[in-house]
């Protein structure tokens, strides 16, 4: 097996490739949707940590992605910060936020953590919207610098700093995966109850495990507003990241790192394309019906797919 | 001071009156959740369809909204009955039910609000009908009828299946399944039958209440996200498996948002919910009549 330092250098590598593959087609379009799809990335392979790791579900992505946009945009009104800081305390704004609500709920059965996370999202739009410092409800500007020293275009650069921390999230979610704690999320997933009977500490697991999930959503979120230029409630706390964060885990495959990759990649791409030539609202239904599909049809989402395959090939 | 008696007396009036309107909302969420512990999260899409339906129907026909929701009940119950067949041979036969079984249901939350938003757009729609308009006064007290209606008729609901549940066969099988499913087989009923029409029937009250709902106020699409933290919050807050708890907590969680709505402004009403949730989860799971 590979260790994680070499699986860090090997991503960093592939990082660069992609980097220098964009630089290399030079257009910004590029740039623009291939933000879109690392967010995704990063989004989903935070949620699978938690939801596909330890089997519990998570419908406040956006809550956790706009808790961190929107952090940005109140540091950005009182100071001026350089992108990477503010990704940091986005993520530790999510972290904290997460980790607080697991305390509150995770002692409880998967559905009431489930049914808390999706009403965060409509709490943390109502504070928004009543939170005038931010925009409220008529949303806040965000003037995107036009160029940065070293790389040129700004977009390009946010383009490398989501590209990076998609290489985080996935270092990280590997890392996990093969550590004792990421075998302490399978017991849990498998089978709580016996978890708990043979001694792991499951509260302190699940905990653990909300709070990096939530702390990655927020990273995600935070350089949001300088791409978008315009943050409002409603694109910040947007379905499409709910609904995109548990489809495309469930749809790659939710037992490793791989499958959030895949799903991601996949039906990123899948919706720059349709939403380009089709329209938003088609394309997120495309999603929905996919998800439903895959949960019914194939449980273990691509990745799944081809291991069986695999399997009956080998035969 | 007279004045601010007369505030305080309507604000709780009118939070009675949304309170009574949130028992047919809850009602369903309440058998599927509380008694089958299916984790039905999209219950309000199902209820903001039922307004579309309502609303179709009135505005080309010209029908009541409420007797099309009653025309309907077969149609969703037939709806829930093939969406439970679907979720347990995909998901309950298997014990797939707390990851994917919610997935499940979150993609038709999905499904049901893109389809209703690529269908009919994101206007307002509202229907017409007689007993909109008018309020009734007694003294200080304004009973708008619009109001009125919904809560009556929700609290009939409730009374109808509350019978239903404790005095019929059928009825008393649903309880019994979330107790002991090995009991039931013994008195010849299968489990998963008896809950195919519990959910049949979680799914049909949807209908009733998403007429109700576009009574009281106009609907667009994604109206029905308000309502999850809400349902759930009133059937955790009632203790799950007990409908007359889950009528006191619609009551109360309806004062408590009319009273913030009428002293703090309407937009921070989608906020107790959510308060009432988390507090409740953290001070008392089993809720105020639980098991």
């Amino acid at each position: 097996m590979v260790r994680s330092t070499t699986f860090a250098v090997v991503a960093l590598l592939v990082g660069a490739l992609v980097f220098a593959a964009a630089r290399f087609i030079h257009n910004d379009y590029i740039f623009f949707a291939g933000y879109v799809v690392l967010q995704f990335v990063v989004l989903a392979t935070a949620w699978n940590i938690l939801g596909g790791y330890c089997g519990y579900v998570n419908f406040g992505s956006a809550a956790f992605f706009a808790l961190g946009a929107y952090s940005t945009v109140a540091l950005h009104k009182a100071f001026q910060l350089p992108v990477p800081v503010l990704i940091l305390i986005g993520g530790l704004v999510s972290g904290i936020v997460g980790l607080g609500m697991g305390y509150l709920t995770l002692r409880l059965r998967g559905a009431f953590f489930a049914i808390a996370t999706l009403a965060l999202a409509v709490v943390l739009q109502t504070l928004v919207i009543n939170w005038d410092y931010v925009g409220g409800s008529r949303g806040a500007y965000i003037i995107r610098p036009a160029s940065i020293p070293v790389i040129g275009s700004y977009i390009q650069y946010l383009f490398l700093i989501m590209l990076a921390l998609a290489v985080v999230a996935i270092t990280t979610a590997r890392a996990i995966e093969r550590s004792r704690l990421g075998f302490g999320f399978a017991t849990i997933r498998d089978d709580e109850l016996a978890a708990e009977a043979s001694g792991v500490p499951t509260l302190r697991l699940k905990l653990i495990a909300t709070t990096i999930s939530g702390a990655l959503m927020g990273m995600a979120g935070a350089p949001f507003p300088y791409y978008i230029g315009y943050l409002e409630p409603a694109s910040a706390f947007g379905l499409a990241y709910a609904v995109n964060s548990i489809a495309m885990p469930m749809i790659g495959g939710t037992t490793s790192w791989v499958g959030p990759l895949i799903g991601s990649v996949l039906l990123g791409t899948l919706q720059q394309i349709a939403t380009v030539t089709i329209s938003s609202a088609v394309n997120l239904l495309i999603v929905g019906v996919l998800l439903v599909g895959f949960v019914i049809i194939a449980p273990n989402g691509i990745v799944g797919l081809i291991q069986e395959r695999w399997r009956t090939r080998q035969k | 001071m007279s004045l601010s008696v007369d505030l305080l007396a309507n604000a709780v009036v009118a939070g009675l009156l949304l309170g009574g309107f949130y028992v047919a909302v809850t009602i369903g969420v309440s058998i599927s959740f509380g008694i089958l512990d299916i984790v039905n999260i999209a219950h309000p899409a199902f209820i903001i369809l039922g307004s579309y339906i309502a609303y179709l129907f009135n505005s080309s026909l010209g029908l009541d909204p409420i007797l099309v929701s009653v025309i309907m009940l077969p149609v969703f119950y037939a709806l829930g009955a093939i969406i439970y067949q679907i979720y347990y041979l995909s998901f309950e036969r298997r014990g797939q039910e707390a990851l994917r079984g919610l997935a499940f249901f979150f993609g038709l939350l999905f499904i049901t609000e893109v389809g209703l938003i690529l269908v009919f757009g994101v206007d307002y729609r509202y229907v017409e009908a007689a007993y909109i308009g008018p309020t009734l006064h007694f003294g200080l007290i304004d009973l708008p009828l619009r109001m009125l209606v919904p809560c009556l008729l929700s609290l009939l609901l409730f009374v109808v299946l509350e019978l239903f549940l404790s005095k019929t066969f059928t009825g008393r099988a649903i309880m019994a399944v979330a107790q002991d499913q090995l009991a039931l087989r013994l008195m010849a009923v299968g489990p998963t039958s008896i809950k195919r029409i519990a959910f049949g029937i979680s799914i049909a009250t949807a209908a009733v209440a998403g007429a109700l709902l576009i009574v009281i106020q106009p609907v667009e699409p994604s109206v029905g996200r308000e309502y999850i933290g809400r349902v759930f919050a009133i059937c955790v807050l009632g203790g799950l498996g007990s409908l007359p708890g889950m009528v006191i907590a619609a009551m109360l969680l309806g004062v408590v948002e009319s009273l913030t709505a009428t002293f703090y402004g309407p937009s921070w009403a989608p906020a107790v919910s959510f308060g009432v949730l988390l507090l409740t989860l953290a001070v008392r799971p089993a809720g105020l009549m639980g098991r």
